[in-house]
């Protein structure tokens, strides 16, 4: 018996011996690279290959309205895997590590110039720029997702941050619905009349001030509608101190103050920092331009003014690339180049109230139902995508020197926003 | 099963064959230590070799491995911004959570002892928070403390406070999630010990004219020793290596205010630097530190046990 048992342990012995050769094998296999993506023609391969497609939640409507369109009406098969937000870094990092990543990704578009940088995309520069509509591609997705002149990263979905005003509120206060605040100091006004309605439960804004990232999509604009810049071009410098900055800082503490804010905003880290507009609780605020179609009443949206007017958005969204693990890229093409046709764009995207990423395709049969998406999708062209290597950092994290600048000018009242400002550009010039 | 199990071993095996079988014994030993030998390699040493390893190489997340970068990432990971405030943070939070743990558990088993009549009651709505996980218990407080959400919202906003929006409510607010959330699991080893201890000893005291609180005090806590020093032991561990109480509940904030150290090694792994060396180097640092704490803690309560 004890015979048997040492062979059978051999045997267990030499398996193992075997997977971890096996393994060894796979991972040198992984770093071999695939069929590219140019080799296949402009259209890519669609022969019947399952693809897999890892997105973010926010994103999660729009996503799947696209693989189920793709599915539909193609031999490829896509799987779509959804991870939560704050999951989204730490998952494909994991991946990145041990080759695994999905054939295609998005990525949050301020992440996509470091991951391009880390090579975690393939070079598609021959397919786009075989694209014959390539010039009418939003252009700071393209900028974000090249490097050294080479083109990685499409864009995937558009979220752009727009001002959105709940009209039965606005009327209620005797304000007018259909025009909108004309700048910041305006927002500010709507803001404390709408509070002035003393409603019980309802609120004149709302935001998310322990949330870096619903502050640098709502509050940037307001910078660039100026005319001015949050950043050097290189994405080293913050430039978040500037007198028209320091503005809108006082604007919103003075909002604060005058408990014109919905208390919560607080606290808020971003899971709920549009659900008290949602539920029509808060009069006006910056929001997401892919809520358009989920909310439930009767909107007003204009671009989100500077303290001088103007409008601006902050181009935000993801950008989607084939990842560098990918051996179907030739098959992944497909899926993308389908994905910027007018067949998505306008049949899937527009249809769904969502911004299309092609500024030719921006007036059509569904936006012109909608003036509101007209003027989204001509903000969208004004609209700014900033770029910087250690973007994340800088203003995404809960532990960003973002957020410091803050909650120490809107919540303590405090003077510090050129020492906070200086912290700032100390992360992103690492 | 006590009268069975001396009978199984002298069946199976009588004296003459073992002597012939040496060899053939210690193979099978061999093959019985084989499973808990290969899970420790494969999920404990090897995972270790590799954060030592990262610890000392440049190894962005998204990079992997770009060669040898030994001592730099341990002064980046010291001179981190949060270092010293998440070390503080987590020693007070542990200091806290110990306190209220070990305290409350006793007086838990010593109630649900004495109690005899809600006995089986009170033991089962004790230990019951103890079988939810602790992250789905951390997004249930994280509805309840909501300011929007929560049942307590109106009850909140009508007093003008929040439970997770000043340093000092957030940290009592999470210390309250772990009280609930592990007092019956410390209460249950507090039982154990506490009927470990002999009736005679009790009623010899008792004899003698002791009062209750002189029988808690020299008899109970003295024989009650093993088992504090077990739960402190845990207690202190698990509370040094806090994490999905704050990422779920404060991620951090408000204001930077309770990170924890291992936070701290999430989000420069995850968060923003994205450097798995240094998150490494922070890793080995804290491994050290409770290598040490634990050494200190098992001698202190060994040299007490046999005073």
């Amino acid at each position: 018996m004890t015979r048997t048992m040492n062979r059978r342990m051999r045997r267990v012995g030499a398996l193992v011996t075997a997977g971890v050769l096996l393994a060894g094998l796979a991972a040198c296999s992984s770093s071999d690279p695939g069929t590219s993506a140019a080799s296949a023609g402009p259209e890519g391969v669609d022969d019947g290959t399952s693809l897999t497609l890892w997105t973010r939640a926010p994103l999660e409507k729009q996503a799947n309205l696209l693989v189920d369109a793709y599915n539909a009406s193609h031999e490829n098969q896509v799987k779509l895997t959804v991870v939560p937000n704050d999951d989204y870094v730490a998952k494909v990092g994991a991946a990145a590590g041990s080759n695994s990543l999905p054939d295609l990704f998005a990525a949050d578009i301020v992440y996509v110039p470091n991951w391009v940088k880390q090579g975690l995309f393939q070079d598609l520069t021959a397919n786009i720029d075989g694209l014959d509509f390539k010039d009418s591609i939003n252009k700071g997705h393209l900028a974000a997702g090249t490097a050294d002149g080479k083109e990685h990263v499409l864009p995937f979905v558009l979220d752009l941050s727009m001002l959105f005003w709940n009209k039965a509120l606005a009327t209620e206060a005797g304000l007018d619905a259909e025009a909108g605040p004309a700048d910041l100091a305006e927002f500010a006004e709507w803001a404390k009349a709408i509070q002035g309605l003393n409603k019980p439960d309802t609120y004149g804004t709302a935001t998310g001030l322990n949330c870096g990232g619903c502050l640098v999509f709502t509050w940037f604009p307001s910078v660039w509608a100026a005319d001015e810049q949050v950043m050097n071009e290189e994405g080293t410098e913050s430039l978040l101190a500037s007198d028209t900055a320091k503005e809108i800082y006082s604007t919103w503490a003075d909002l604060w103050k005058s408990g014109a804010v919905l208390p919560s905003s607080k606290d808020e880290a971003g899971p709920t920092w549009t659900a008290g507009f949602t539920e029509g609780k808060v009069g006006l605020m910056p929001y997401p331009a892919t809520l358009l179609s989920s909310t439930p009443f009767d909107v007003g949206v204009s671009g989100i003014p500077s303290p001088k007017g103007g409008g601006s958005t902050f181009v935000g969204g993801d950008g989607i690339g084939v990842s560098k693990d990918s051996k179907k890229a030739a098959q992944a093409w497909n899926f993308l180049n389908w994905m910027m046709s007018e067949e998505a764009q306008v049949g899937v995207l527009a249809k769904d109230n969502d911004v299309v990423s092609r500024s030719d395709l921006a007036t059509n049969e569904y936006s012109e139902k909608d003036p509101r998406l007209i003027t989204i999708n001509e903000v969208a062209g004004e609209g700014d995508t900033p770029v910087s290597l250690n973007f994340q950092e800088a203003f995404n994290s809960p532990t960003s020197p973002w957020l410091t600048l803050v909650r120490n000018a809107v919540l303590e009242g405090t003077d510090t926003v050129d020492a906070d400002n200086d912290a700032i550009t100390d992360v992103l010039s690492q | 099963m006590s009268v069975t199990a001396p009978l199984i071993p002298a069946e199976m095996t009588p004296p003459p064959r073992r002597r012939r079988r040496t060899s053939g014994r210690a193979g099978i030993g061999w093959l019985y230590a084989l499973p808990t030998a290969l899970f420790v390699l494969f999920l404990f040493i090897l995972p270790l070799l590799l954060v030592f390893k990262m610890s000392a190489s440049d190894w962005p997340l998204l990079g992997g491995d770009q060669g040898w970068n030994f001592p730099e990432n341990y002064a980046s990971a010291i001179s981190n911004r949060f270092f010293l405030d998440s070390v503080l943070f987590t020693l007070k939070y542990t200091v806290l959570a110990t306190i209220l743990l070990i305290g409350l558990g006793l007086g838990l088993a010593l109630l649900v002892q004495e109690s005899s009549r809600w006995k089986g009651f009170l033991r089962a709505s004790f230990l019951i928070p103890s079988a939810l996980g602790l992250a789905s218990a951390s997004l249930l407080f994280y509805v309840l403390y909501s300011p929007i959400a929560g049942p307590f919202a109106e009850l909140t906003q009508a007093w003008g406070f929040t439970f997770l929006g000043t340093p000092d409510a957030a940290l009592w607010s999470t210390l309250f999630l772990i009280v609930w959330r592990y007092a019956g699991f410390y209460m249950l080893l507090m039982l154990v010990g506490l009927q470990g201890i002999p009736d005679e000893v009790y009623e010899a005291a008792r004899i003698d004219g002791s009062s209750r609180w002189q029988t808690f005090r020299h008899v109970t806590i003295p024989l009650l020793k093993p088992t504090l020093a077990l739960t402190t032991v845990l207690c202190v561990t698990g509370s040094l290596l806090a994490f999905e109480q704050f990422y779920i509940l404060t991620k951090g904030g408000p204001d930077n205010s309770t990170i924890t150290v291992v936070q701290l090694i999430y989000s420069v792994a995850f968060q923003g630097q994205n450097d798995l060396g240094v998150a490494g180097a922070l890793s080995v640092i804290v491994l050290a530190a409770l290598v040490v704490i634990n050494i200190v803690q098992i001698r202190g309560f060994s040299r007490k046990v046999e005073d």
